[in-house]
C-alpha cells in the first residue's frame, strides 16, 4: 500500500462552490468532497457536475483528493462513479459498506471505466466506510476485498442508530467497532480512519477523542470543519524527545547494517524490527508536521 | 437533447452563480442576460464561458439568465451544464476523461 499520512480527512459539501474552491488552503492531509449525505436529493446532479469540474480545474497539489459517492444501489451512485473516475479523483469513498461484495462491485465498475478511458487499471483507489453492525462484523472481509483499498473508516452516526443507541462523550458505544475496524485494517495493511466529531465548538471533547483513537492505533480522523485540523495535527505530532529517540534508533540500525551486524543495540538495549518501524512512523509524522526537514529524514531512512 | 422546459441550477450564495436556461428563438443565437457585481471586470469572460459551454452541448439558440456572485469558471461551466441537462430532462451525461 502507498504510505502517506492521513491524520485529517476534511469533508467538503459537494454543492458548495465557495467551500470547494477554498478547500486546498487548509492544512488537512486529505480533502473529501461529499456527494452523499450533505447533498439533498434534488441537488445530486448539480453537486456531481460541480465537483467534476472542480477536480478537472483546481490543483490540490500534494493533498489526497477523495470523493464520497452515493450508494451504488442507486443510479445516482453509479453516475457519481462515472464522473469522478473520469475527473481523475485519487480515491473513491464508498459509503455504508456492509459486505465484501460491495467493495468488489465498486472495484469492477471502476475497472470498466478505467479501461474505457485508458486510465491505468488500479490507479483509482478506494476507501470503504463502515456504518452498520453488519459492516463492522464483516470488516475483515471488507478490508481485504480489493487491492484498490487504501483504508477503511468508521461512520458513527448511522452505526449508533443501527445499534439503537446514541453517541456519548466517552464513546464507549463505539469501542467495539473501532477495535474491529482497526484490527481489520491492520491485518490487511491499510489505513484506518475514525469517524467525525460533530460538536465543532467543543475542542476539549475533540482532543479527548483524538487522544483515544491515536492510542488505539488509528491513522487519523474525518473532520467537518477546518478548525478541527490543528488540534488533531498537534496530537499526532511527535514530541522533541520522541523525535530524538527515533532518530537515534534509525541511525543506529543504519550504522549496524553498514557494518553487516545482525544484532543492533542502542544505549545497551536491543533494537528489533517493531522498534524501528515505530521510530520510522514517528519520523514520518515529524516530517509531515514540518518539524524535520526532508533531507534530515532522507539521511536516516 | 432538446430543451423541454425552463430550468435553473446554482444559488445566489457567494462564489456561486444561479443560471436559468430557456428555449431561444431560432437563429437568435445564445442570448445571455448577466447580472454580476463584477460584470465590469469579468462580464466578457463570464459570457464567453457560458457561450462555450452551451455550444459544447450542441445548442445554438438559447436564452441564459445568469446571476453571478463571483463564481470561478469551473463553477459557471458546472451550473450551465446542470441547468441545460435539467431543461432537457436528460441524464445522458457526457463525462470527458
Amino acid at each position: 500500500m502507498e504510505e502517506r499520512l492521513r491524520r485529517t480527512m476534511m469533508f467538503v459539501p459537494g454543492n458548495n462552490p465557495g467551500m470547494i474552491q477554498d478547500a486546498h488552503i487548509y492544512n488537512c492531509d486529505s480533502i473529501m468532497f461529499d456527494l452523499e449525505d450533505s447533498v439533498s436529493i434534488a441537488e445530486k446532479d448539480g453537486a456531481r457536475m460541480l465537483v467534476y469540474h472542480a477536480l478537472k480545474t483546481i490543483d490540490h497539489e500534494s493533498k489526497e483528493v477523495v470523493v464520497r459517492i452515493n450508494s451504488l444501489d442507486t443510479p445516482v451512485g453509479r453516475e457519481d462513479l462515472q464522473a469522478m473516475v473520469r475527473a481523475n479523483v485519487d480515491v473513491i469513498r464508498l459509503p455504508k459498506t456492509e459486505k465484501a461484495e460491495d467493495v468488489v462491485l465498486c472495484d469492477q465498475l471502476i475497472e470498466a471505466i478505467e479501461r474505457e478511458i485508458g486510465r491505468e487499471v488500479g490507479s483509482t483507489k478506494m476507501m470503504a466506510a463502515i456504518e452498520s453492525a453488519l459492516g463492522v462484523l464483516n470488516a475483515r472481509e471488507i478490508a481485504s476485498a480489493s487491492k484498490r483499498l487504501i483504508g477503511i473508516a468508521l461512520g458513527a452516526e448511522d452505526y449508533v442508530t443501527d445499534l439503537k443507541t446514541n453517541r456519548s462523550p466517552e464513546g464507549i458505544e463505539l469501542l467495539f467497532a473501532r477495535c474491529m475496524i482497526l484490527q481489520a485494517a491492520r491485518a490487511s495493511g491499510i489505513a484506518c480512519l475514525d469517524t467525525v466529531y460533530s460538536d465543532v465548538n467543543n475542542e476539549e471533547g475533540l482532543i479527548a477523542e483524538v487522544k483515544l483513537i491515536k492510542q488505539l492505533g488509528f491513522d487519523g480522523k474525518s473532520i467537518i470543519n477546518p478548525r478541527q485540523i490543528q488540534p488533531i495535527v498537534d496530537i499526532f505530532t511527535p514530541t522533541a524527545k520522541e523525535i530524538e529517540k527515533s532518530l537515534s534508533i534509525v541511525e543506529a540500525i543504519k550504522e549496524a547494517q553498514s557494518k553487516g551486524s545482525g544484532v543492533i543495540s542502542l544505549n545497551g538495549k536491543m533494537i528489533d524490527r517493531p522498534i524501528v518501524l515505530r521510530a520510522q512512523r514517528v519520523l514520518a509524522l515529524a516530517k509531515a508536521a514540518k518539524i524535520l526537514k526532508a533531507e534530515e529524514i532522507d539521511n536516516v531512512f | 437533447m432538446t430543451i423541454e422546459k425552463t430550468a435553473s441550477a446554482g444559488t445566489l450564495e457567494s462564489s456561486d452563480i444561479l443560471v436559468t436556461v430557456e428555449k431561444g428563438e431560432p437563429k437568435k443565437g445564445v442570448v445571455i442576460k448577466l447580472t454580476s457585481s463584477v460584470s465590469k471586470q469579468f462580464g466578457k469572460q463570464i459570457k464567453t464561458v457560458i457561450t462555450e459551454c452551451v455550444q459544447t452541448l450542441g445548442f445554438e439558440d438559447l436564452i441564459v439568465t445568469a446571476v453571478d456572485s463571483g463564481a470561478l469558471d469551473c463553477t459557471i461551466r458546472a451550473r450551465v451544464k446542470t441547468a441545460i441537462y435539467r431543461a432537457c430532462g436528460s441524464t445522458d451525461y457526457v463525462w470527458e476523461a
